[in-house]
């Protein structure tokens, strides 16, 4: 059986026809992905307990402004509008336009890395304004201020909005990674490799991105493995499935976006 | 694509591909095997050391000398967490899941071929990870399988909670991932590659337990995924989760306004589904070996699938009968007790299932029947303690004490290794080829079941004296002296029960090379694995896939030819 019958067929066995029809009727791939998504969305869910747990049991703060609020505005725009990208990128590879697939991918990870860098910039700029946790590094700066009375009073707050959005961060890093991988395979790793590198050199050192970008690293590595065990061209399941994926990360955001960022600011 | 076929078209070649890094479920079954298997020795090593600590707390031994109070603190937290996460977890599902899943389902091999490889060697990862907790400065984590915090998140609070607690966490997490991959894969395969005829309700209550066991897997490890990473936060970035202002050694510590509580319920969250976990499998492959050896098919199939389901659901919903006594609040102690005391209900029907099945039974006492019929009474024995924590006013007295060390050593701890044991002597010959020996195994199953009842029975009455559990020395305390010489009658059993343990191993081992050659189906069963070569081809079925037409226990038939009905046999349309 060659690859053309399996990108075409519903059925994606070793030996197709001879088995019960799958319970959900969808493909192996799909499904795989949607378990994930389930118990992704626990370990979410744990965190968002977790948040949840100390609001309640906390005089939580309200220290964000206008200027926060925008920001995380604009980044939720750039994740709705990824989503958008993404759906196109699906209808394309249904088509079988491996081009605008491509393209349409690409522009999706153009806007999932808009929204990290936006993101990386907030985190940035709210730690040098005090919002910290004690170890990060600290610029001067951040020794006094509101911000840095709430970390001190409560150090939960900055607990869990750093926890949250990072988990989160770091579930977007890996859906461009793994939009990357998709839709350029091989081609991809030198950019992750260069991008790693960079980062690290170009961030100073009183940045938590110093630290964090080896993220990039760690997902080098496994884009490397999965490439290597898997290098055969991908097909129009394999970006739905990733669309899966992105969407569901896009999704904990419109959870985190009002839970971290609305319900904490001061309506003056 | 899920298996293309070139997979499985021909078995790979050379031995990197074929015996390491292997593709195929049946290895990567074996893998996890003997992965458990080393685990077990290992943990079973170290309770022997707590044994002996605890009635000759001065005694210098060969190789590790004396052993410190803290030590066996830490080598409490070694053990249980080998115990729970790569042995009992490991073995029934991974070992024997994976192997026998695919095949009594029909397909080829799991849905996700790679990602099973993974799995498996990221399980490996986290063994490792665990082990080197030994040997680094501190040696292993003081606070327990259950890692409660503060203790767990203080690097201060104790030698060994300093970069052994941050491996110990590590290892969990990369566990936590592991499972959640293997889970999937379970899932999948269940869902989407039953073969034709091998309906839902066809299925063995084997691959029933797997499939259900994956979606607890799935569901609480990735609570516990997040609980770890919260946990090494606070004691790496210093946040602030779980740990309120505290005092350690005079010193005040930069933490405040966390709750220990946080850590308790986001574990047992995961905790009290983990132990459905490590049983579940166990209950599968009791039923299915008991319909086999009573040669009658299983008594209520339908019924104890609903109420394999059942425990699953109530499972998540039960968490908070580990916190009785952490001061919550005593409605919902009220609401946990009466949701605990539900789960009752569906493990007295499945016990009385396996009895209904063997009731005027022609039974055969081979040795995987004996080690089902010690399943049934150990978790008899060890259920029924449940009911009792469940109350908490009773709760109140027996919590933290022996009394819950007994209940879930019966129940959890020896009920699912006699589980993985009932597994390992009835597929051994479909797994090696070869028979194990009928002798030495019957010797080693009555030593093991009188030795484990001598070692945890006793803990019942010593736990209702008072005696409190993780201390590591009762022969100062004068009042506690009384106890010793039960204490020290538990410690000879152990020695006992382990010295066992070894008859098995020299069984497994001298079997697997010089045991006779084992027929295609020794004991007569009915379920597909038996209805393929031994061992198994690389795609399980040599080119073809089976086609079923009966249910899986369909023992004693009237007017059969057999007193036996395999599952593919086309004949006969009894009815189902
Ligand atoms: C009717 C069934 C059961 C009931 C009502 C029950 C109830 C309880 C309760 C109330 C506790 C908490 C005791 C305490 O810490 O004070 C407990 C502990 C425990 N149970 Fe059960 N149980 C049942 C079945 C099981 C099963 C089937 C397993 C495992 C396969 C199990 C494993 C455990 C473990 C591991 C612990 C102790 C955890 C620890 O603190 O380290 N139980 N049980
Ligand atoms: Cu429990």
């Amino acid at each position: 059986m060659s690859n053309a019958t399996l990108e075409h067929g519903a059925v994606e066995h070793g030996m197709p026809g001879a088995y019960e029809a799958p319970l959900f009727g969808a493909y192996s791939k799909k499904v795989g992905m949607w378990l994930f998504l389930a118990s992704d969305s626990l370990t979410f869910g744990a965190l968002l307990f977790a948040f949840s747990y100390n609001r309640i049991y906390t005089a939580w703060p309200t220290p964000f402004h206008a200027a926060s609020i925008a920001n995380a505005t604009i980044m939720t725009a750039c994740l709705l509008s990824s989503s958008l990208t993404m759906v196109m990128a699906v209808f394309a590879a249904q088509r079988g336009d491996r081009a605008w697939t491509r393209n349409w991918l690409l522009a999706t990870m153009v806007f999932g890395t808009a929204f990290i860098v936006l993101h990386g910039m907030e985190w940035t700029k709210l730690i040098g304004e005090g919002l910290t946790i004690p170890g990060f590094p600290k610029p001067a700066s951040a020794a006094a201020g509101e911000l840095a009375d709430v970390s001190k009073n409560v150090p939960q707050f900055p607990a869990t909005f750093f926890g949250l959005t990072a988990m989160h961060m770091l579930h977007v890093t890996i859906g461009v990674i793994y939009l990357g991988v998709v839709a350029f395979r091989k081609w991809f790793l030198p950019v992750l490799g260069v991008l790693w590198i960079a980062g690290y050199f170009l961030i100073p050192s009183d940045n938590v991105f110093h630290y964090g970008v080896h993220a990039l690293g760690l997902g080098l590595l496994v884009a490397a493995i999965i490439l290597f065990l898997k290098p055969k061209d991908y097909d129009a399941h394999d970006v739905e499935v990733a669309g899966l994926y992105w969407h569901f990360v896009d999704l904990v955001w419109m959870f985190i976006f009002p839970l971290v960022y609305l319900m904490s600011t001061r309506i003056s | 694509m899920a298996t293309p076929a070139s997979v499985h078209a021909h078995a790979p070649q050379g031995f990197i591909r074929k015996y390491i890094f292997s593709l195929d479920h049946k290895v990567i079954g074996i893998q996890y095997f003997f992965l458990a298997l080393t685990a077990v020795f290992v943990g079973m090593f170290l309770s022997l050391l707590m044994r002996i600590h605890l009635i000759w707390p001065t005694a210098s031994l060969p190789l590790v000398g004396t052993i410190q109070p803290e030590t066996y603190l830490s080598l409490l937290t070694m053990h249980g967490t080998i115990m729970v996460f790569f042995v009992l977890t490991t073995a029934p599902q991974g070992g024997f899941g994976n192997y026998f899943l695919p095949i009594q389902i029909g397909a080829p091999d799991m849905a996700f071929p790679v990602l099973n490889m993974l799995s498996f060697w990221t399980t490996f990862v986290g063994f490792v990870v665990i082990i080197c907790a030994f040997f680094v400065t501190g040696g292993a984590p003081l606070h327990g399988w259950t890692g409660y915090a503060p203790l767990s998140a203080l690097p201060s609070a104790g030698p060994g909670e300093q970069l052994g607690a941050d491996l110990w966490i590590t290892s969990i997490a990369i566990f936590c991932i592991a499972s959640l991959l293997g889970a999937l894969n379970f899932l999948t395969t269940t869902l989407d590659m039953r073969a034709k005829g091998m309906t839902m309700m066809r299925m063995p209550l084997t691959c029933w337990s797997w499939f259900i066991t994956a979606i607890l897997g799935l569901l609480a490890f990735g609570v516990l995924l997040s609980a770890g990473i919260l946990l090494l936060m606070d004691r790496n970035l210093g946040t602030s989760f779980y740990v309120p202002l505290v005092v350690v050694n005079g010193q005040v510590m930069g933490h405040k306004g966390g709750s220990p509580l946080l850590w308790q319920h986001l574990f047992w969250f995961f905790g009290h589904p983990e132990v459905y976990i490590a049983i579940l499998p166990g209950m599968g492959v009791t039923s299915q070996i008991l319909s086999t050896f009573s040669r009658k098919p299983i008594f209520g199939y339908r019924a104890m699938v609903y109420a394999m389901l059942s425990i699953g659901f109530f499972g998540f919903m039960v968490w908070g009968h580990h916190m009785f006594m952490s001061g919550m609040s005593p409605y919902s102690a009220f609401a946990f007790s009466i949701l605990t005391m539900c789960i009752g209900v569906p493990s007295a029907i499945k016990t009385f299932n396996w009895l209904g099945t063997m009731y005027k039974g022609r039974i055969r006492f081979s040795t995987p029947m004996l080690y089902a019929i010690g399943f049934v009474s150990l978790f008899v024995s060890g259920g029924l303690s449940g009911p009792f924590l469940a109350q908490p006013v009773l709760d109140i007295q027996l919590h933290d004490t022996y009394f819950v060390v007994g209940h879930f050593h019966l129940i959890m701890g020896v009920a699912a290794i006699f589980g993985i044991f009932a597994a390992t002597y009835y597929w051994f010959p479909k797994m090696f080829g070869r028979m194990m020996n009928e002798t030495w195994g019957k010797l080693h199953f009555f030593l093991t079941l009188a030795g484990t009842y001598a070692i945890f029975m006793p803990m019942h009455y010593l736990g209702m004296a008072g005696q409190t559990r993780r201390y590591s020395q009762f022969t100062e305390v004068a009042y506690q002296t009384k106890l010793l010489p039960l204490q020290t009658f538990m410690t000879y059993a152990a020695f006992i029960t382990i010295a066992a343990q070894l008859i098995f191993v020299i069984n497994l081992f001298w079997s697997m090379f010089k045991g006779p050659k084992a027929s295609d189906n020794p004991w007569e069963s009915t379920t597909l694995e038996w209805t393929t070569s031994t061992p198994p081809p690389h795609d399980n079925f040599g080119g073809v896939t089976p086609v079923v037409h009966h249910g899986p226990y369909e023992y004693g038939v009237p007017g059969a030819a057999k007193d036996y009905v395999m599952q593919t046999d086309p004949a006969t349309s009894t009815a189902h």
